[in-house]
């Protein structure tokens, strides 16, 4: 089918630029090792705390994880405003190519560094030997990490053909991603929370996806985060996804 | 016909105000040309190539390329063109092979024939080279080539040039004028835009002048130099023009005049006089000036350029707009 073959084509273009930057997959691995080293040790005396009952480390370490997924996705917006810039998209668009390839080959592409970069986070964890770490479940964390990639690569780059301009699109992304980041629970549960910032991040879809991979790091398999993750942030990715094709698609760049 | 376009208009909306582009133009295309489309920056030259080449949708108007309506066709359309922005296509970390081979395969090419096709290209575009170099070190000429070799891997019936050479030195532009030609000779149409005078009137076979998003005149650049008649003499008066202009106006031999308002700095309003022979023009000019102790500060005569038909068309030169 065509929309496969040509999403194939345009992935396989963006994973080689990827390949030969490979830079820019370790700078994004930089800021979750700095809070595994320098700020994951602060939370080590809160161990089977009310939140930490999974340990203190396997309730950080999948939630920095959703972090990374968070951030390294809702950047890629950048690098096609770049593209837009230097008229890439526009000589793509001029050819019979499936205009719902040329947003989906970029998404999926993002999709499969940020899953790379996640399970070498886990991986780089794991070998601190300072928490447990339950397999199995890994795997299906890896999904919601999947999920999430795909929700907020595809935002970011409907975002990026609205915007057309890293300046105004900083701002964007940061007021967005910063406030789904504190009220997710990543860096302290939101158990500690007051009941009304509590009763806020149960309508954050990234809540749900913090609580799930820590449940199934921890392997809880059967916590009802679990299956509400993947709903949520399915749902959403589908809604996502289309709207930032349709954007794609009609967009006069 | 390649192109036939019918009262195409595009208005731009943004922050409440509305800015019409485009305002009606018509145009006929033929087969195997190379036509320009000349016109001043802001004049709509690039918004009529990008709604022609099914980048954005005209607010009004319709239009047929290579034989396909560009409303519903457009995909037809996309097969038979090809289409090189003025700021290209490509850069950064990828080479030219990469690019051309996935730009064949967009265009459905097997993934063989369009590495045949490739190699071609870059041989014919002098690319052969450094066809596996990342493009960020290609100079101007050779980034402008693979620009060009991306827009024709699919081998199109018809190709839009956005400002060719614009930011090219002069010898690559010549280069460039060269493939042009070249193309065409191929049998590959060619639709280009462009600020310059000498490229419309050396490389077009035919063109059309645009300015405020309109078209003013059509034709072969020879049809349209004809259309001013004989020579042109400019002259240089101090101050006020008006004096001069009702003398010369007067003379038999002075088919049209015109005078520009004097220069802020200088002071020197230029008349512009359009005569028959302007060899013999001049003495009797200077004759009737001096009569009239009027001292002209410059006197220059050429033959009529694209300049004076886009002068003689809009009451400006396409010289001062820059």
């Amino acid at each position: 089918m065509k929309v496969v073959r040509d999403t194939w084509l345009v992935y396989a273009r963006a994973m080689k630029l990827n390949i030969k930057q490979p830079v820019w997959l370790i700078v994004m691995l930089v800021q979750p090792i700095y809070f595994l080293f320098l700020f994951a040790p602060l939370l080590e005396p809160m161990d089977g705390m009310p939140g930490f009952e999974n340990g203190a480390m396997e309730t950080f370490v999948p939630g920095l994880i959703i972090m990374m997924a968070l951030f390294g996705s809702a950047f890629v917006g950048f690098g096609l405003i770049a593209e837009l810039r230097q008229g890439v998209i526009e000589r793509m668009r001029v050819t019979p190519v499936s205009r719902t390839a040329l947003m989906l080959g970029r998404t999926l592409s993002t999709v499969t560094t940020t899953l790379f970069q996640a399970l070498a986070l886990v991986l780089l964890a794991a070998l601190t030997g300072r928490l447990d770490v339950y397999w199995p479940g890994v795997g299906l964390m890896l999904l919601i990490v999947l999920l999430t990639a795909f929700m907020l690569a595809a935002v970011s780059l409907g975002l990026a053909i609205i915007l057309k301009s890293e300046d105004a699109m900083a701002p964007v992304i940061n007021t967005l991603v910063q406030p789904i980041m504190l009220i997710s629970g990543i860096m302290l549960p939101m158990i500690m929370a007051p009941s009304w910032l509590q009763n806020v991040a149960e309508f954050n879809p990234f809540y749900y996806a913090v609580q799930a991979s820590r449940e199934l790091f921890a392997g809880n398999i059967d916590s009802p985060f679990v299956w509400q993750a993947p709903v949520i942030l399915g749902a959403l990715t589908i809604l996502l996804v289309w709207w930032a094709t349709r954007k794609f698609a009609r967009a006069v760049a | 016909m390649l192109i036939e376009t019918k009262g195409l208009k595009k208005t731009f909306k943004s922050r409440g105000k509305s800015v019409e582009a485009v305002r009606g133009v018509d145009l006929a295309v033929k087969e195997g040309e190379i036509f320009g489309l000349l016109g001043p920056n802001g004049a709509g030259k690039t918004t009529t190539m990008r709604i022609l080449s099914t980048l954005i949708e005209p607010t009004e108007g319709a239009a047929t390329v290579c034989g396909h309506d560009l409303a519903k066709e457009a995909a037809k359309v996309r097969r038979d063109i090809g289409y090189v922005g003025q700021h290209g296509g490509t850069w950064g970390e990828v080479t030219a092979r990469e690019e051309l081979v996935l730009q064949g395969r967009l265009y459905d090419m097997s993934k063989r024939r369009s590495q045949e096709r490739a190699a071609e290209v870059l041989e014919s575009f002098q690319l052969a080279e450094y066809a596996d170099r990342n493009v960020k070190t290609y100079s101007g000429g050779q980034k402008r080539r693979l620009d060009i070799a991306l827009g024709i891997m699919h081998e199109p019936k018809l190709l839009f040039l956005d400002e060719p050479t614009t930011g090219l030195d002069p010898q690559s532009r010549a280069h460039m004028w060269d493939e042009v030609r070249a193309l065409r000779d191929r049998g590959t149409a060619v639709f280009l835009t462009t600020h310059y005078l000498d490229e419309a009137d050396a490389l077009c076979d035919r063109l059309a002048i645009i300015d405020h998003g309109e078209i003013v005149v059509e034709g072969t650049p020879n049809a349209l130099k004809r259309q001013v008649a004989g020579d042109v003499v400019a002259i240089g008066v101090n101050g006020a023009p008006e004096g001069a202009l009702a003398l010369l106006r007067g003379k038999d031999f002075v088919r049209e005049a015109e005078a520009g308002e004097p220069d802020p700095a200088t002071g020197i309003a230029l008349l512009r006089l359009y005569v028959d022979d302007g060899a013999a023009a001049v003495p009797e000019l200077l004759r009737a000036l001096d009569a009239e102790d009027i001292a002209p500060a410059s006197i220059e005569l050429h033959r009529p350029s694209l300049d004076d038909v886009f002068l003689k068309q809009t009451g400006r030169s396409l010289r001062e707009e820059k």
